[in-house]
């Protein structure tokens, strides 16, 4: 992020429990002599503004994109602050503010199901340091001690005379105040507006129309662009021939955009997308025009016995003890590319003039946005800002800025005029950062009494960081490669215990975008893992449940027994069949039993599933237990049909049609089990897609005989022999 | 040119005649709770009631729908009293980034009027938008919700 300050953010994010009193420098007073025209209000602190009409504006630094976090941050800070939660809105601080004001609200970045776990711990400091400026304010208009006041729902009392105030009423002498040094925070045991499963605060405009998304924005005197870049990833445009449509309706300009692209201008949407379908373009496809999804599988195969490989996790001696093992079992796995496929196409507005550049844009991650909108438009950050819009679904797409550089660019092009770029969906679908392509091959030795004693996996495929960030490679190594695979950590371990152990990368990459998809890398290491571990009970007679129960850590544990129990795991009515999973990804554990039949026709049947999540604390569990369902529909999704093929360096699929997704009538039945036990802050809007794929497919097993080792499951043929 | 009543109100706007409804809607009459997703007939996020009948606009040239009724999610509600759809969407607090629910309300709406009781196959059969965001399980329970009320 050049230019942006990187002087980190003060409040140590290290995991502090409630009902402490936490020490540490408050910086959330900064820059609040400049703030004074961001909210109509006074604000107290960084994220708290107080209307005279007792409105409790909280300030939200994350991405809202459907998950829930801006309702479960506002009520992380309601909570401290002891205000009234039917008086409490929200408002996104830009970006620009943010590096103006020292990064005073910390990280924008929303992904990794970091929004809440990563934040909790300063927005109640935020909202307990208001609190007790607010009641200080109060207690010095009466001359009283503040030991003698307590407040409820905004409303302080002077406990030994009863006189009242409320929070409206001294904002502004609260704003006066220095913040406290230190705050103490509650016990979540005693959350009462955090913890609820209260409904989210941002529902009504989107059940009437008036909600407005990025692609909705209309700006005085606004043109519209459409967009077609080379269709190869990394090739160039040759020519375009601008003459061919310079009559069409409503065309302003034909613009290039970097090398790689074409812009249409015009009145409406449906003009530019029209000219620009009939633009005459010649491109310089370049070396990915001759790879192909055999040929990337290829590439993939020969990773899964190359010497080298970057070792994730290891312990004891695997190829020793496999060497030794009275049975051993062998598989190989694949997952293919999927794209994120929102629902709102790629889009951004940007108003650029020399001296500055405004840019509206759905985005995960507000500052690397900015960084992207300068950069392209060639001016200081100082003279740029983003205002994010309400996403149309993110999934991890839109923490990539590639369409905010783009809207800059063209804009740049018709200084003064505000662009609103839209991607067509075929646009969208081909130029995705898609889910990383990838291969295992799983080797299990197991002893005389059926103990798996060895396990070695190698994994073959894309980086991520590799595509998107290669300056976070660790000696050519992408430890993201490892997630639920890690030998430790509170972000993503492994669950077994195996004596002698062995699980490496050999990175295999292809010039087609790598990028994080909902789940990211959990989503086949969890296939890899828990449908290998089936085999394995399988092979050595044991019941899959049982054989995992010998070798889980405790908290992987006690999510998969929850389920079981629930499930009634092993009691399935006729016809149907169980199948299991877990894993710890994002910080939580997870773990699902789905219940399946197969039909003679070979169609599989999603009846049931029970899912468990510990993510620590639950700050909102009826949006957890939305994320929970909502997790099933993106991760069945992409394991019943979702793939991504890659043919003379293209992707494949271009819409709806061709890249199919779960629909109503394949929605099971989905039980959320949330099972906080406290100690730590865990996410939840990710880690559940990975348990989706491999418990459905073990049950898909138990249902067929059959085990599904590639997915999509679509391209398999179930039918009874 | 065409002429269109939306929400009631009579248009004549000066566009081509095989502009899709959709981006009628969208960039003429600044109606965009109607959405874009696919533009193909596809994904359901541009479902409005063409003569009551559910109809995905992205696929209808305004030209061909000379006289017909058209409403939109704005134009749903009565007044300022929701229609029973958007109130048990409210009350199941349905949608997550919202993006798909204007065409699914749209559907959903349509659904109640020809069959006020439908059972979970009919849902399945009738409801076929797309949600990336999976909010299915809520918008089943929502559905039977705004069939009692």
């Amino acid at each position: 992020m050049p230019g942006l300050s990187r002087r980190a953010f003060l409040v140590t994010s290290a995991a502090v429990s409630g009902g402490l009193s936490v020490g540490f420098p408050l910086a959330f007073a900064a820059g609040r002599e400049r703030a004074a025209e961001t909210a109509a209000g006074v604000e107290i602190d960084a994220w708290v503004v107080v209307r005279p009409d007792e409105t409790v504006v909280v300030r939200i630094a994350r991405s809202e994109m459907g998950q829930g976090t801006l309702t479960g941050l506002a009520q992380l800070v309601a909570e401290e602050l002891e205000c009234d939660w039917s008086k409490v809105t929200t408002e996104y601080p830009t970006p620009g503010q943010n590096v103006a004001r020292d990064r005073v609200w910390g990280n924008f970045s929303t992904g990794g199901s970091r929004g809440i776990r990563e934040s909790h711990l300063y927005v109640r400091q935020g909202g307990a340091a208001a609190r007790e400026m607010l009641v200080r304010a109060a207690a010095e208009g009466w001359k009283a001690p503040v030991t003698e006041c307590r407040v409820s729902k905004g409303v302080i009392t002077h406990q030994p005379t009863g006189r009242k105030t409320t929070y409206g009423k001294v904002a502004a002498a609260a704003a006066k105040l220095q913040p406290p040094k230190e705050v103490a925070l509650k016990d979540p045991k005693d959350w009462t507006i955090a913890g609820q499963g209260l409904k989210r605060l941002d529902t009504a405009p989107k059940v009437t129309g008036k909600q407005i998304y990025g692609i909705d924005l209309a700006l005085p005197g606004m043109l519209v662009a459409a967009i077609r870049d080379c269709p190869v990833i990394g090739g160039k445009i040759k020519s375009f021939d601008a003459t061919k449509i310079a009559g069409m309706p409503g065309v302003k300009r034909v613009v290039p955009v970097d090398d790689s692209g074409v812009a249409v201008i015009a009145d409406t949407f449906w003009h530019a997308k029209t000219a620009i379908d009939a633009l005459p373009v010649v491109w310089d496809e370049g070396p990915g025009a001759t790879v192909s999804s055999a040929s990337i599988a290829t590439l993939l195969a020969e990773g899964l016995t190359a010497q080298e490989a970057y070792v994730g996790n290891k312990a004891g001696d695997a190829a020793a003890a496999i060497a030794g093992a009275a049975k051993t079992v062998e598989a190989v796995y694949s997952y293919p590319y999927q794209s994120h496929a929102t629902m709102e196409p790629m889009n951004a507005t940007a108003l650029y003039t020399p001296d500055k550049c405004e840019v509206w844009a759905p985005t995960q991650n507000g500052e690397a946005a900015l960084a992207t909108a300068a950069e392209a438009a060639e001016l200081p950050v100082s003279k740029c800002d983003v205002y994010k819009m309400l996403l149309g679904g993110g999934f991890g797409r839109r923490g990539r800025s590639d369409y905010v550089r783009q809207v800059v660019l063209i804009a740049k092009q018709m200084p003064g005029t505000p662009i609103k770029l839209i991607w067509t969906r075929e646009q969208d679908m081909t130029h995705d950062a898609y889910h990383p392509i990838s291969q295992c091959k799983l080797t299990g030795g197991l002893d005389a009494e059926g103990r798996l004693v060895a396990l070695k996996m190698r994994l073959s495929g894309q980086s991520i960081l590799a595509s998107l960030a290669p300056q976070s490679l660790q000696n050519g190594m992408d430890p993201v490669v490892f997630q639920g695979l890690n030998a430790g950590g509170a972000e993503s371990a492994f669950g077994y215990e195996i004596p002698n152990l062995l699980i490496d990368h050999a990175m295999r990459n292809t010039h087609i975008t790598a990028g994080f998809w909902r789940g990211v890398n959990t989503n086949h290491n969890a296939i890899y893992v828990e449908c290998f571990i089936d085999e394995l009970a399988h092979a050595s007679g044991q019941d899959p449940l049982e054989f995992r129960r010998k070798m889980l850590k405790p908290r992987h544990l006690e999510v998969l027994n929850a389920v079981a129990e629930r499930a009634g795991y092993g009691k399935a009515p006729p016809g149907r069949h169980h199948g299991l999973a877990q894993i710890m990804g994002f910080g939580s554990y997870v773990a699902a039993c789905s219940e399946v039949s197969v039909g003679p026709d070979g169609k599989v049947t999603i009846h049931k599933i029970v899912a468990a999540t510990n993510p620590g604390y639950a700050v909102n569990p009826a949006q957890i237990e939305r994320q929970v369902a909502g997790s099933f529909v993106y991760g069945l999704s992409a394991m019943l049909y979702g793939q991504c093929t890659v043919k003379d360096g293209a992707i494949e699929q271009t819409n709806f049609d061709t890249y199919t997704v779960l629909h109503m009538d394949e929605m099971p039945e989905v039980e959320a089990l949330i099972l906080p036990t406290g100690g730590f802050w865990g996410g939840v809007g990710e880690p559940t897609i990975a348990v989706a794929a491999p418990s459905v497919l073990n049950a898909v097993f138990q249902a067929t005989g059959k085990r599904i080792r590639a997915i999509p499951l679509a391209q398999h043929d179930l039918k009874s022999a | 040119m065409a002429s269109l009543t939306v929400n009631g109100k009579a248009y004549t706007i000066d566009v081509e005649p095989d502009t899709p409804l959709l981006w009628v809607l969208r960039d003429n009459l600044g109606l965009t709770g109607t959405k874009y997703g696919c533009g193909i007939g596809q994904c359901g996020s541009c479902t409005v009631h063409i003569d009551g009948v559910a109809t995905r606009s992205c696929s209808v040239p305004v030209g061909s729908i000379e006289g017909q009724k058209i409403v939109t999610i704005e134009g749903l509600a009565k007044g300022d009293v929701l229609h029973k759809v958007q109130k048990a969407w409210i009350e199941h607090d349905v949608p997550q980034c919202g993006y798909c629910q204007s065409g699914m309300i749209m559907a959903v709406a349509a659904l109640l009027k020809d069959k006020p009781q439908p059972t979970d196959a009919e849902i399945n059969s009738e409801i076929t938008n797309i949600c990336r965001c999976g909010t299915f399980q809520q918008v089943r329970q929502a559905i039977h919700a705004a069939a009692k009320a």
